[in-house]
């Protein structure tokens, strides 16, 4: 592949001959190829083979991925426009409000360089909303990290915290919830996946639209340079060493520029004076401008010539394809050209007219006088004459090993409170005060639930409600039974969002697998997907667009399945707000749900044992959905203090986050029926569909009288308690004051390790 | 001042981010009269207080606050102050006060070199002030800090100097009130978070009063600050 600094070095830039080997090296298949000539009728020119390359990528053309999305629940009363129809979601929440929101990956940028590519992820996924015309209220984000004992993970965790911190911070968008998870199948490949969640009232949203014949196209924002050149097919590829030499491929970002472009843009659109705008993320120019084209089934004529330059001598290939941030492209009546400079310029950024909309469907590039490409807009895009592949699926032996584990051959702990104490020592199960700490989760004072609770809860001046959000995946069940944890992932952050008052409303998905050519990895992802549909059918949360990012693997290794949900709540009523916190001594401590002591795949299996195996946790959809709805109405009848969903770590470690996560530490007594089962499997056991909430003795009886309603097992385990002692069945104790120490303290602990 | 509220005029510079905070706590919370002053624009609009809001201006590119002080609308601050106008700078704007040589001293980056983001607790050092008249030496305010460089430091001389004129109005503290080297979060001196000029008319801190405003986003404490100020217009009045 050519990259920009060979670019660089070559002067005068001759284009090089158009072949089947150049176009290889531009990652089309041989097939891709012959299709491009049949569509031109003729060899492409340079330009037209490098803005075919990174349409047709997996990153901008979801090809191998479209066919499986498409079945995937995406109907819902409250959806306004529907997955992939925009840059993101967009759901109705009453009011004349609605809410824009999507997660997107950044894990191939991340991967070679930390700090840019997670701080342009943040940014990409910014810019997404607010092209909508929503402004960014909430920033969430799920990264995944090898073995935390190696300096290269510990140098990529820093970097990627600090890239996200930094953007977020400055752009003035507070970062409220997510998740960090580790496991050497990250090692070389880490996922960074970065959500954001804006509000905008209906009659203010865009559409990413180019249409009327005349009207103007202008570029915004920063000016363009040879950054990112081959981003979108860098990520449409393996991890490996030469990866490292992609490095000029990661962009650069500047959240300072992007604040400026947020206010300017929300400006001129509030005032009505777009037609359509669209950012530019991955393939920068090319996918925006034949995006909008392919969608308002018009066509454009562009003068890179005009195009605002940050280097020399860009040629009209790296003009299209650069993935410079900050920039927008604008399509809007001539009229209204003056008023849009007027507001970019008081912001002090470019607005600059570089074309017009044609009415032909055929985007015309010009550069120095001369025809550089003319393509037919909806021959490059998805839906359009994008490949659409349906690959060949098998099933992975590995999961004839994982399988067949038998969890009778784990020997019984020698001491469950060492376990305990060992299990919060984890880095998956530690909390991660450490990373949320360097970000910015207040600016704006909405932020009602702050990071460290189950979901995060926003609310919105304009209105009563608010949103609840909450990011999640345990790859580890999806590993191990990818249909199972998909819908586990879906369940688990819809509980999240339960747990803090509100009633999940839609999800947004960002689905992070490996090379699906491999039949293996092609068969995780449509299991995976199966999974998803129905929890979601069953949960009524549509899915509202989000992201496939596949390549997640190196030469050593394929990274756990990974679809991460990010899901979306409304809580009525500020009444309604819960955390996880126990509140007060003497609280009854109940729990919804029953104890079945499922060991398969949890985080006490891998930390105790070393082992990764068994099938994914028990789970019961159908029982989850009542589950759900019981918890929220025991919430929204007043009668629980803290709720706290049951799932890394097991019971135990709900308790003890209950009990030291808030800002007082208590201890509880707490005596749990074991049924036969052995005791540290019910402590440890992270079957699903469970909640522990604290609330009044005197409210027993009604508490009681819903969950007989939606036929909910509901036991009192026991109470919380002023001093820091916990007990467990009268048989173990444990010091809560070192609980709260090994909970707080470890993740920073082993980041500094020596 | 118009009848009975006090008109606080929001600066926003590029870059600004907490300057929708301020607006709010003063309009909707305070009961207050708001305004945002563009940054382009040099004129005050008859504010009887100027904030200088928390954000990252101009990209905090260059220093901390380094750039904005240039900004057109800045000299026409540096004359209000001079002019005994009342003038708070939270954290960018601290800083910001600081580069424009309102306050002495200067915010290095947090010892611990990275961004800090969570509620902290900060002791009222004395009553003395307009930015503390309703409020007891030793109240503990729970007020959230958000900041990378928010290290206050100052040579001995004008350490020594602002500590004999109470000009320090607040200091980190631990749940106690006590002042101590764990419960400083950015390695200030002395745990210094906020500090008066020697008119006590300029007031810059770290954390932010604005947003411990109301009990739902986890304190209210900093409303007493509001309050003082408030209460200190109502006595130069009467």
């Amino acid at each position: 592949m050519i990259i920009s600094s060979q670019l660089n070095n070559m002067k005068p830039f001759e284009e090089p001959e158009i072949t089947k080997q150049l176009a290889t090296q531009h990652g089309l298949t041989e097939e891709e190829y012959q299709k491009v000539l049949s569509i031109l009728g003729r060899t492409p020119t340079y330009t037209e083979l490098g803005i075919y390359s990174v349409m047709w990528s997996e990153h901008c053309s979801y090809k191998n991925s479209i066919a499986q999305l498409k079945t995937l629940p995406r109907t819902g009363k409250r959806l306004l426009v529907g997955a992939g129809e925009e840059n993101a979601g967009l759901v109705d929440i009453g009011g004349g409000i609605a809410v824009a929101f999507k997660i997107e990956s950044h894990n191939h940028p991340s991967a070679v360089e930390p700090y840019q590519g997670a701080a342009t992820g943040v940014g990409g996924i910014m810019r997404d909303i607010f092209t909508m015309g929503a402004r960014p209220i909430a920033a969430l984000n799920s990264l995944r990290f090898g073995n935390i004992d190696d300096t290269h993970t510990r140098h990529l965790l820093k970097g990627v915290v600090k890239g996200i911190g930094d953007y977020g911070n400055s752009f003035g968008v507070p970062t409220v919830a997510g998740e960090v998870f580790f496991d050497p199948c990250y090692q070389t490949n880490p996922l960074v996946n970065a959500m954001s969640v804006g509000i905008v009232e209906h009659e203010n949203v865009a559409s990413a639209i180019a249409q009327g014949k005349g009207n103007i196209v202008m570029i915004v924002g920063s000016a363009t340079g040879r950054d990112g050149i081959h981003g979108a097919t860098f990520a449409s590829e393996e991890i490996s060493e030469a990866s490292e030499a992609k490095r000029p491929s990661v962009q650069v970002g500047d959240p300072f520029t992007e604040k400026l472009l947020l206010e300017a843009t929300l400006e001129v659109i509030h005032a009505g004076l777009v037609v359509g705008i669209q950012d530019m993320g991955a393939a920068g120019l090319t996918c925006s401008s034949m995006e909008m084209s392919a969608k308002g089934n018009s066509g454009m004529e562009i003068n890179l010539d005009l195009v605002p330059t940050r280097e020399t001598k860009m040629t009209s290939y790296e003009i299209m394809l650069s993935e410079s941030q900050e920039r927008m492209l604008i399509v809007a009546t001539p009229e209204n050209e003056k008023a849009i400079i007027r507001i970019f310029e008081k912001w002090d950024l470019h607005c600059i007219t570089i074309g017009k909309v044609t009415d032909d469907g055929i985007v015309k590039i010009f550069h120095q006088g001369k025809l550089k490409a003319e393509i037919p807009a909806e021959t490059c895009v998805l839906g359009g004459g994008a490949p659409v592949y349906i690959r060949e699926t098998k099933e992975p032996e590995y999961l004839g090993q994982t399988r067949s584990f038998d969890l009778n051959t784990i020997s019984v702990p020698k001491s469950i409170s060492d376990s305990v104490y060992r299990l919060l020592q984890s880095p998956n199960i530690a909390s991660k005060r450490w990373v949320y700490e360097q970000y910015d989760s207040m600016v704006r004072t909405n932020t009602v639930v702050l990071p460290g609770s189950d979901a995060a809860v926003i609310r919105i001046k304009k209105s009563d409600k608010l949103l609840a959000t909450k990011t999640d995946c345990n790859s580890r069940y999806v590993y191990l039974n990818p249909r199972k944890g998909a819908a586990i992932a879906v369940a688990e952050s819809g509980r999240n969002v339960v747990c803090s008052g509100g009633k999940p409303i839609a999800i947004t998905n960002c689905l992070n697998f490996g090379n699906p050519y491999k039949p293996e990895v092609y068969w995780q992802f449509k299991e995976a997907i199966a999974g998803i549909s129905e929890a979601c059918l069953a949960l009524e949360t549509p899915v509202t667009g989000g992201n496939v990012s596949f390549y997640n693997e190196s030469p050593q290794t394929a990274v756990f399945p990974t679809p991460v949900i990010g899901m979306l709540g409304i809580v009525e009523n500020e009444s309604h707000v819960t955390t996880s916190f126990f509140k007060q001594a003497g609280d009854t401590i109940y729990l919804l749900g029953t104890n079945r002591g499922d060991i398969s795949g949890s985080e006490f299996l891998v930390q105790e044992y070393g082992v990764t195996a068994g099938d994914a946790p028990y789970f019961d959809l159908a029982f989850e959905v009542k589950l759900q709805e019981c918890a929220l109405e025991l919430i929204q009848k007043g009668f629980v203090h803290s709720a706290h969903d049951v799932s890394d770590g097991g019971l135990i470690i709900a308790l003890i986050e209950s009990a030291v996560a808030g800002n007082q530490v208590f201890g509880f007594d707490v005596n749990l029926p074991l049924n036969g089962i052995p005791f540290y499997r019910i402590l440890f056991g992270e079957d699903q569909s469970r909640i522990i909430i604290s609330g009044k003795k005197e409210h027993k009886d009604a508490i009681n009288a819903i969950c007989t309603k939606y036929k909910i097992p509901f036991s009192n385990i026991g109470t919380v308690i002023g001093n820091t002692e916990a007990k467990l069945n009268g048989e173990i104790v444990l010091d809560m004051s070192k609980a709260a120490d090994l909970y707080f303290n470890s993740l920073q602990n082993k980041v500094y390790q020596k | 001042m118009s009848a009975s509220k006090l008109k606080f005029g929001i600066v926003v510079f590029p870059g600004s981010n907490c300057d929708h905070d301020a607006y709010h706590a003063a309009k909707h919370v305070m009961n207050q009269d708001a305004e945002f002053l563009w940054h382009k624009e040099p004129d005050l609009k008859h504010s009887d207080v100027i904030i200088l809001p928390g954000g990252f201006s101009y990209g905090d590119y260059l220093r901390t606050g380094a750039i904005a002080r240039f900004s057109p609308i800045m000299n026409e601050v540096i004359t209000f102050a001079n002019n005994g106008g009342i003038v708070v700078g939270i954290c960018n704007g601290f800083q910001i006060l600081c580069e424009s040589g309102l306050l002495p001293g200067v915010l290095l980056r947090n010892r611990s070199l990275l961004f800090s983001s969570k509620h902290v607790n900060i002791r009222v050092e004395h009553s003395e002030s307009r930015f503390t008249n309703d409020l007891t030496a030793g109240d503990i305010l729970s007020t959230p800090i958000a900041h990378g460089e928010g290290n206050y430091f100052a040579e001995q001389e004008t350490i020594n100097a602002i500590e004999e004129n109470g000009q320090v109005l607040f200091r980190y503290c631990d749940e106690f009130g006590e002042v101590t080297d764990g419960s400083n979060p950015n390695g200030s001196i002395n745990n210094i978070a906020g500090i008066m000029n020697k008119n006590g008319n300029v007031m810059g801190m770290m954390p932010h009063p604005e947003r411990a405003c109301e009990t739902q986003l986890g304190s209210a404490d900093g409303k007493r600050i509001f309050e003082s100020l408030i209460k200190s217009f109502i006595l130069q009045t009467n």
